[in-house]
């Protein structure tokens, strides 16, 4: 039986360093190709010694496809191809192309420059692993090779997030990435169509968590700038330079615009102009509402959010920064909250999670009291707010999904494994499907029934439509007669003459003869049984030597030279009328039964 | 190739040559011109290309009634002759326009147009033939025989092969076919008769099938297309009152999941039907022995569609769910709840918790890092993730990406809500959070409902705080729906109050142009809620028990609106009066005067007021004015003929008693002028007729003339304000202000008579009156029987000898009629209500004029509140005058007209004004028109009349009545510098 094998070499019962295979009717493809960020040393990547020992990987993929930029998604992706090889086409969006080597320089080089790593992908490995990459658009089906192909839907999540569609003749599996299945203020919602895949692969860092509605995070967080400055306090919020930052601008910029409201708003300079660059071209991967302005004003040409400057957090009176990098932990927001930390005018909003160990884990639990470098200590007097703003979907959004895709099987990946099991129950109690949720390297196999499709001649088709009967019932098989010819990978109908023709082969044709004699004084049951065969409307011939045929059947009667009284009769049937010809020789043998006599 | 040509040709002349002869004739009897031009046209035409081209030539002409039919048996000739599919596609198409011509009874055609079924073998001109057919079916409803003969036809193609035309053969039996067995009954007997050759047994199952089962058999047709089309042939059948069985729910249901959208789409109208059906039977839910309700197991299949893939279907189903009222609440309320889960541990929504918070006396402080940390553990199989039924449906569709979907909710939200007091309170939460939507339609939209709603509910503080946030929005609209929306609030504490009116000042601040919408807003706050306000006196007019403070400035809008507050609410709380101090109540009396219809009349102590005012309304309330009305009325009733001596007199008093009562109670001002302005025509009249000059002769009384001359024209006027200016009229009151219009127009028709002489300009104008008194009397023909001693009655009892007699004659009926025709009473409806216009913005004071280049054009900001017009979009026209006796009338957008609440709308537009160049700068005169048209009500009838008989009045524009004050405008167009 054919089947599909799952092997997850990142993000199996994990979150972090997302890196799945599959093997579909005999294709090979890699599904993103992630780094952990948890990890420094050789754990941080996939472990690519799984699909070959040594060498280069060209030979057992056929192709690599990356869902969004996140590093977790993409961010092995150079020194796979690069330093492990690999020379096969990968996919990915066009803004994912856009930004994604934007951010592996910078993670290149905070792990090189900063850290002083060596043994690490170069700028030059980047520049020639972008050049490897195939750019898809939405909703476009790409064939590979000439078997596989994908298609891109839309993911939501960041900017060119994309579930990809992988296709081998009758079998597919779905990829979701990571995705949202609720719209916010620059990203529309995950959509599907009913494709029903083999399986689909889903994200799951939300197994066991229903979302309150997006619409009361946004107001209280836009309540709480507001009153703050209204205060004449300052609002600092941390961010990551992608993704959750750009739909805080677009909350701040619009609510500004509503209220009419004067206090400025900063953006820490470098990652994010670029980032915000790349918004302002990929226009058509926004939401409903920024799509339908942009004509007359594009939503991220902000007008109210300007570039920031060092000097400015010493200016007097309101005012909003967003500042990177988001847990607080260097940077420019670290450099800001220590300005500001003194005040209890002023807030910080995070709006993301933190993690364990960066200040902005301390003060989200509460500490009052930091210890800085050089045993300062610094007082938290300002306010502060956890706001989360996160863009994947919910344990209501992934069942959304899969009554929308409606797969015959299903996977998780990428997230804890305690929440999967929880999951998984409840796909397998509301949807009756398998639902599997392997660890690393450990493979799913899933046996599909793949349909084969075999081409029909049409003349074949016709003769069938000739011989009447009822018009074709879609529901209803019906058999008829025709020779399978395989060939060259294709499978063909036709009808056995042409197949004759076609394979040069000759035509023998298969009768069957009998003999059977009577006496003449029976001779009257021929008639009789003349009348019966006519009655059941076959079409009976006499031909001019004294020959009777029934249909095919060749009926001759000859008197024997030796027994004047007894005449023989010749039968004589072809293989396709072996039905009546055997009724008929029967029928003639065994003398006809009495009630027929009589009719 | 050529022996295909020469049988098709012999095959043609032998069937049509016989048929060829016969309409040809009819034909030139007919109607030769037009179809014998197509006949040759056709002829011509060599090849299918130019055939068609003279067909859609053809079908760009009109044709007349008479000659369709020969023009059909035309078409039908080349029809058949025909081997182009597309001609012969066209040619159907033209014939089923050719039977949508009026006066024309397609059922002469039927018989040929179901003789090309026989031998058509192309499947797009077939689904076109059945197009064509139900058009003729839909002409002839009634008409049985027809009706079986096509759904015999429809029946006949349903197996066809192409999707076409199973489409169309569900159409027509959508459109004609018949449920209920009874009537098919009625059909049996006639089916076999009509249908003659045919086998019965198809006739007759046709007819035991009845069209409901058989369009199920189509809900799983293999093409989405037809099952589309089956589910609206079912919705048809049930648009045309045949009810539908029960026993497709089920089918219908499953057509939910269907692949394609248009299926979805069209399932959910499906279900939502048989739901409001079938509300109250019983369903078993599969899987369980439980069993619900078929409403309520429709409205959660339903619900689950607002998460649909498509939007399409997303907005379907959350419009629909707005239309199923009878579900029961226990459902509705799942709804609202998405239950909040994290890490298996139920959670509280944030509306939860802030209710919690609130209830235990502490302020939403905001979220805390972790607060949301689960509470219980909730038992992992009891938590179904995709619910069951209506869980979170409207959570869902306010949070869709499409902007449609959203609307769409908040107005199902809205009616939900309007039908239930407890689900008002619950969505409250999810209202007020679409005030910060992205699309400012759909904020607007949903400060617009919960304006409908709040008489259900009353706001907490912390979400009267999220209301008021909106305060501060740029735009206008928004701002004045929300100032609506306040008006109509009730809250809960003082300290709402408060902040309301904090926030009210902040606005003010912002932008001063809400003045006017600020003020009333707090005029309805105070209204609402004066034991509130009671507390907050001492600190609202900051007095304080040992001194003084300083006096405020009057001029202050803040200060005006702080004490519009405190006035109104004062109204109904004696004890706050006290509490004022000296200049507050200098302020009152100043106010009073300056702003009375916001500031109420108080009884205030040591105070005497104008005896008249208090008298009226100390007891004045509104059952007495009633009363007063009434008995006015009654009073002039004893009246019979108006030209009995002292008459008059009552008439004046009358009429001089309306009018002040008009004034003083508001409520009934409609109905007092109404009154007034009918006896004034009354009055006119008689002033007009009961001059003893009427025995003089002609030359000796020019000035009488001129004066009754101009009192009939002035009665005209008035019978079209009192027609169109006030609603609520019945058929009754339009029938007596036709009376007077009718009478104004025989005193016109007499003077005329008078003043001219000749004959012939007479004969004309008497024809015209009569044709007039005519269709008075088809138009009233119920109300005759109360208008026999009138001047019509009277009249009518002459008519006959009317028509025939000569205009002098005439003259002189008429002259004796309406001296004798006894007053005719009027008869008040419930609810008169006037329309009026306020132009708030230009105000007219300003001494600022306005400048630009002449030649050039300046935009005039118009801002004006309407009262009680009926269809505004249609009938207010702004009307600028300049002084050089140029006047344009301006008709405004439909989209520069905003209802902010009911009978009321609101007109912001911009007229664009231009002149030549003045030299000094001048006044313009800008004010509104009522347009009205003659097409509504009796219209047609007096379409020509109004035109001509109205001699408009100075300024006023033919059709239109000028309502509401003018505004004058300094303009100052400069010559433009070279």
């Amino acid at each position: 039986m054919p089947e599909i094998k799952v092997t997850p070499l990142g993000a199996g019962q994990d979150v972090g360093r997302s890196c799945i295979l599959v093997s579909i009717g005999g294709k090979n493809i890699m599904l993103d190709c992630g780094m952990h960020m948890g990890f420094n040393d050789d754990r941080r990547f996939p472990d690519f010694s799984y699909i070959t020992q040594q060498g280069r990987l060209t030979e057992f993929l056929d192709c690599v496809i990356i869902s969004h930029f996140h590093l977790d998604h993409c961010g092995a992706l150079p020194y796979m191809s690069e330093m492990v090889g690999y020379d096969g086409p990968i996919y990915m969006t066009h803004p994912t192309k856009a930004i994604c080597p934007i951010l592996l320089e910078d993670f290149r080089k905070i792990t090189v420059d900063k850290k002083g790593e060596t043994n690490f992908f170069t700028s030059q490995m980047i520049k020639d692993c972008m050049k490897k990459v195939v750019p898809l658009n939405l909703h476009q089906t790409v064939q590979v090779d000439d078997e596989l192909e994908i298609k891109a839907y839309y993911a939501g999540h960041v900017l060119g997030a994309a579930m990809v569609q992988i296709k081998v003749g009758s079998e597919s599996v779905v990829y979701t990435g990571d995705y949202n299945m609720t719209p916010d203020r620059h990203l529309g919602a995950a959509w599907i169509d009913k494709c029903r895949p083999d399986i689909l692969i889903s994200e799951s860092t939300y197994a066991t968590t229903i979302r309150d509605s997006k619409r009361c995070r946004e107001r209280d967080f836009l309540k709480k700038v507001h009153e703050t400055v209204e205060r004449g306090g300052k609002v600092l919020i941390p961010v990551f330079a992608l993704g959750r930052a750009q739909e805080l601008c677009i909350l701040l910029e619009t609510f500004w615009e509503r209220m009419n409201m004067k206090a400025p708003i900063y953006f820490s300079t470098g990652l994010t102009e670029k980032a915000n660059h790349y918004y302002k071209l990929f226009i058509t991967w926004t939401n409903q509402k920024i799509r339908k302005t942009f004509v007359q004003r594009n939503m991220f040409e902000f007008k109210h959010i300007k570039a920031f400057d060092r000097s400015y957090a010493d200016n007097p009176g309101p005012m909003v920064v967003f500042a990177t990098p988001g847990m607080l932990h260097a940077g420019q927001s670290l450099q800001i909250f220590k300005k500001w930390a003194g005040n209890e005018k002023n807030m910080i909003i995070m709006p993301g999670y933190c993690v364990q160990g960066t200040i902005g884990h301390k003060i989200l639990n509460g500490q009052k009291k930091l210890e800085m470098e050089n045993r300062q200590t610094l007082e938290v007097k300002l306010q502060v707010e956890y706001m989360s703003f996160s863009a994947h979907a919910d344990a209501k959004g992934i069942m959304q999904l899969i009554r929308m895709a409606e797969p015959r099987n299903m996977l998780l990946v990428h997230g804890e494994a305690k929440k999967m099991e929880f999951l998984k129950d409840k796909i397998e109690q509301e949807f009756t499907i398998n639902c599997f949720m392997p660890a690393n390297g450990e493979t799913t196999t899933v046996i599909t029934n793949p349909s084969v499709p075999v081409d029909i001649s049409l003349n074949l088709l016709k003769r069938e439509m000739a011989l009447g009967g009822p018009l074709p019932d879609p529901k209803k098989p019906r058999t008829m007669h025709g020779t399978l010819i395989m060939k060259d990978n294709s499978l063909r109908l036709v009808s056995p003459e042409q197949a004759l023709k076609e394979l040069g082969l000759n035509e023998h044709q298969l009768r069957f003869t009998c003999r059977v004699q009577y006496r003449k004084t029976e001779f009257t049951i021929f008639i009789v049984l003349f009348d019966l065969l006519l009655k059941k409307c076959y079409t009976i011939q006499h031909l001019p030597d004294g020959t009777v045929m029934v249909e095919s059947i060749v009926i001759k009667v000859s008197s024997s030279a030796e027994e004047p009284n007894t005449k023989v009769l010749l039968l004589s049937w072809s293989y396709q009328d072996e039905d009546l010809g055997s009724f008929l020789s029967t029928l003639l043998k065994k003398g006809l039964p009495s009630g027929l006599s009589s009719m | 190739m050529a022996s295909q040509f020469s049988t098709n040709a012999s095959v043609t002349k032998t069937i049509l040559l016989p048929q060829e002869e016969a309409p040809a004739k009819k034909l030139r009897l007919t109607k030769p011109s037009k179809s014998a031009a197509l006949h040759i046209d056709l002829c011509k035409a060599s090849n299918p290309t130019d055939a068609l081209q003279y067909l859609l030539h053809f079908a760009r002409s009109s044709v007349e009634a008479e000659s369709v039919e020969g023009v059909v048996r035309i078409l039908l000739e080349h029809y058949y002759k025909e081997q182009d599919n597309s001609v012969r596609l066209k040619i159907a198409s033209l014939i089923g326009l050719l039977s949508k011509t009026q006066n024309f009874n397609p059922e002469s055609i039927l018989d040929d147009t179901l003789n090309t079924f026989n031998t058509e073998k192309s499947h797009q001109v077939l689904a076109q033939l059945l197009d064509t057919l139900l058009v003729i079916g839909t002409q002839l409803p009634e008409s049985l025989i027809v009706r079986h003969r096509l759904i015999e036809v429809a029946y006949k193609h349903l197996s066809d092969t192409y999707f076409g035309v199973r489409n169309k053969c569900l159409q027509l039996l959508g459109c004609l076919g018949n449920v209920d067995t009874p009537l098919n009954k009625d059909g049996q007997g006639l089916v076999p008769a009509v249908i003659g050759g045919s086998a019965p047994g198809v006739s007759g199952g046709v007819c035991v099938r009845d069209a409901q089962s058989l369009i199920s058999d189509y809900f799983a047709d293999q093409d989405p297309r037809v099952r589309t089309a089956a589910i609206k042939a079912m919705l048809q059948l049930h648009e045309r009152g045949l009810k539908i069985q029960q026993t497709i729910y089920d089918q219908a249901c499953q057509l939910l999941c269907d692949d394609y959208e248009q299926v979805r789409s069209a399932a959910v109208q499906m279900v939502w039907v048989l739901s409001q059906l079938y509300p109250e039977s019983i369903v078993p839910i599969p899987s369980s022995n439980e069993q619900v309700r078929l409403v309520d197991d429709s409205f959660g299949k339903i619900s689950h569609m607002v998460s649909d893939g498509s939007w399409v279907v997303r907005v379907q189903a959350a419009k629909t769910l707005g239309n199923m009222l009878q579900v029961s609440p226990h459902f509705l309320e799942q709804t609202l709840d998405k239950k909040l889960m994290s890490d298996l541990r139920r959670k509280r929504t944030a509306h939860e918790r802030a209710k919690e918070l609130y209830a235990s006396g502490e302020f939403s402080s905001g979220r805390k890092w972790a607060d949301d940390a689960p509470k219980e553990k909730v038992d992992t199989s009891a938590v179904n993730l995709i619910a069951s039924g209506a869980c979170g449906a409207f959570v869902h569709g306010l949070e869709d990406e499409m902007y449609e979907v959203r609307i769409a909710a908040v107005d199902a939200l809205s009616a939900l809500a309007q039908s239930s007091a407890s689900f008002a309170e619950k969505c409250l939460d999810f209202l007020v959070d679409m005030f910060n939507d992205e699309i400012e339609e759909v904020r607007l939209q949903s400060i617009h409902v919960l304006r409908q709603i709040s008489t259900n509910i009353t706001l907490r503080e912390d979400q009267l705080d999220t209301v008021l946030a909106v305060l501060e929005d740029s735009s206008r609209d928004i701002r004045e729906a929300l100032h609506e929306l306040l008006c109509f609030t009730n809250v809960s504490t003082k300290e709402c109050i408060q902040l309301a009116l904090l926030e009210l000042l902040k606005n003010l601040t912002k932008y001063p142009t809400d003045r006017n919408s600020v003020w009333k807003c707090l005029k309805f706050l105070g209204c609402r809620h004066p034991t509130l306000v009671l507390p907050l006196v001492p600190e609202l007019l900051s007095t304080h028990p040992y001194f003084h403070t300083p006096e405020p400035d009057m001029d202050d809008p803040a200060y005006i609106a702080v004490l519009v507050l405190v006035f109104n609410a004062a109204q109904s709380c004696p004890t706050m009066t006290a509490l004022f101090s000296d200049h507050t109540f200098r302020h009152y009396t100043y106010l009073r005067d300056s702003l009375s219809h916001l500031v109420p009349p108080l009884r205030l102590p040591g105070r005497t007021q104008a005896p008249g005012v208090s008298g009226i309304e100390g007891s004045g309330s509104v059952e007495s004015a009633q009363l007063f009305l009434q008995q006015s009325l009654s009073r002039i009733s004893t009246i019979h003929n108006l030209q009995d001596p002292g008459a008059q007199d009552l008439l004046n008093f009358t009429i001089r008693d309306l009018q002040r009562l008009g004034e003083l109670q508001t409520e009934l001002a409609g109905a007092a002028d109404f009154s007034a302005t009918y006896l004034r025509c009354q009055l006119l009249l008689t002033k007009a007729l009961q001059e003893k000059l009427w025995t003089m002769a002609v030359p000796l009384c020019l000035k009488h003339n001129a004066m009754a001359t101009a009192a009939a024209k002035q009665m005209l006027e008035e019978t079209y304000k009192l027609e169109f200016l006030y609603s609520g009229l019945e058929n009754r009151q339009v029938a007596t202000i036709h009376h007077v219009r009718l009478q104004a127009k025989a005193l016109q028709l007499v003077l005329t008579a008078r003043t001219r002489r000749g004959v012939e300009p007479l004969i004309s104008v008497c024809e015209k009156f009569l044709q007039e008194v005519e269709s008075f009397q088809r138009l009233f023909v119920v109300e005759l029987p109360h208008l026999q001693e009138s001047f019509v009655g009277k009249l009518l009892d002459l008519s006959p000898k009317l028509s025939a007699c000569k205009p002098g004659e005439l003259v002189k009926i008429l002259q004796t009629t309406l001296r004798q025709s006894g007053f005719l009473n009027l008869q008040l409806p419930k609810q008169v209500q006037r329309a009026s216009a306020t132009i708030i913005e230009p105000t007219g004071e300003s001494d600022n004029p306005l400048r630009f280049t002449s030649g050039l054009v300046v935009a005039l900001d118009i801002d004006a509140t309407l009262e009680h017009v009926q269809d505004p979009h249609n009938t207010v026209k702004v009307q600028v005058l300049y002084p050089d006796g140029q006047s344009h009338v301006i008709q405004p957008k439909p989209g520069d007209f905003r209802s902010p609440g009911p009978h009321r709308h609101r007109l912001i537009t911009q007229v664009y004004l231009s002149h030549s160049a003045w030299t000094e700068a001048c006044q313009i005169e800008v004010r509104l028109l009522l347009a009205y048209s003659s097409s509504r009500l009796c219209k047609a009838v007096w379409s020509d009349s109004s035109t001509e008989g109205l001699q408009p009045a100075e300024g006023a524009t033919e059709g239109t009545i000028p309502f509401g004050k003018p505004v004058k405008v300094f303009i100052m167009p400069k010559p433009a510098r070279r």
